[in-house]
């Protein structure tokens, strides 16, 4: 027993490099949304390049679409841009949220990247996104068809993780609400 | 020629850098109606976490996010909420991440405890190491074979004391405490 004693330090040791180990592996940044499995928030918000049309949350609700926070001041966005509008052409039903932005500089940037989204929600207070719980662009949420909030991907969104988090996710909830 | 155009440039560097400045420093200011509200939104700032800059209270960061809850903040405590319902209208929306100082829950209860228990236990080690070196420790009792040994070597010991003066003082000091040590464990023993 004595002599066991002495491999106290050594077995600290392997529970504290066990623990460190398992840190180096965790993204410090990656932090579960508040919102998950509760309905997406109420608003009601202007349409992007819709003349002042007006919108809520039951217009965008009703089948399994992702929600994508984006920004022309956000460079991050630019570079899953191309991606979304690969996604969008594939029948993936995608909302924008245009958070804290410009109109004129939003629409520029949809003319001359393209257009993924069934429309643009603008957010310019942010208002929509704080209650989100949004803390920066890109965001994209996956929401259910009954406007509940299933998944929140913070960061770009791209094959990997398109392939890998979402879509798997995204044909989940499509076969729960057929049946 | 050249020189003027040296001149206007280092003018228009120095004019960029002073429209710059203050723009980098800036940190909005808030008037409060009242004393109290100013002091609640000092506690609060300091107690809400930063969901974008992980180690800063809202407070401290200047990123946008933490402007934004710095707003929201402010008018809430205007339109009269209370402490409570500000943190857990932050808390429905950013987690329980944005607390400084989390709620005693399941999860936390580990967080909150560990210090109390690491605390313990260093007082347990601290104690019984103490008392190990003052010796008021209960003695090691011996076997028969091994009292059998020891008074064998004391026996010994005892014969050689005669050898030199020197060595004698010496190992009749040890010898003492030891044949002292011997009774005791002898009779506790028994």
């Amino acid at each position: 027993m004595g002599r066991l004693k002495l491999f106290l330090p050594l077995g600290l040791f392997i529970v504290l490099a066990g623990f460190l180990l398992r840190g180096l592996q965790l993204d410090p940044q990656a932090m579960p949304s508040a919102l998950i499995d509760k309905p997406l928030p109420e608003f009601e918000l202007t349409v992007l390049g819709g003349n002042g049309q007006r919108v809520t949350r039951q217009q965008v609700i009703g089948e399994v679409a992702l929600f994508n926070v984006w920004a022309t001041w956000c460079v991050s966005c630019r570079v899953e841009h191309p991606y979304l509008t690969q996604l969008a052409a594939e029948g993936v039903p995608i909302y924008g949220i245009n958070y804290k932005d410009e109109d004129g500089a939003a629409l520029q940037w949809l003319r001359e990247l393209g257009d993924p989204y069934r429309l643009n929600i603008v957010d310019t207070e942010g208002s929509l996104g704080l209650d989100l719980g949004v803390f920066g662009a890109p965001e994209t949420y996956i929401v259910d068809a009954l406007g509940v909030i299933r998944y929140r991907h913070v960061g770009v969104v791209d094959a990997r993780v398109w392939l890998e988090v979402l879509e798997p996710i995204v044909q989940q909830l499509r076969q729960e609400e057929e049946s | 020629m050249n020189r003027t155009a040296l001149c206007a440039r280092t003018a228009v560097g120095l004019l960029l850098l002073l429209f710059l400045q203050p723009a980098l420093a800036v940190i909005e200011t808030y008037e409060f109606e009242q004393e109290s509200l100013r002091e609640r939104y000092g506690v609060l700032t300091a107690e809400l976490r930063c969901p974008k800059c992980q180690n800063q209270n809202i407070a401290d960061s200047n990123a946008p996010i933490a402007q934004d809850l710095r707003k929201q903040l402010y008018e809430q405590l205007h339109a009269g909420s209370s402490d409570e319902e500000i943190v857990e209208y932050m808390v429905s929306r950013y987690g329980e991440f944005v607390m400084y100082r989390p709620r005693l829950n399941q999860v936390t209860l580990v967080l909150w405890l560990a210090p109390v228990i690491l605390l313990a236990l260093a007082l347990w080690v601290l104690l019984s190491s103490l008392r190990r070196r003052t010796g008021v420790d209960t003695p090691v009792s011996l076997t028969a074979a091994e009292q059998a040994k020891l008074d064998a070597i004391v026996a010994d010991s005892g014969a050689s004391n005669v050898a030199t003066d020197d060595a004698a003082t010496n190992s009749t000091a040890t010898n003492n405490s030891g044949s002292n040590n011997a009774t005791l464990k002898g009779t506790s023993n028994d």
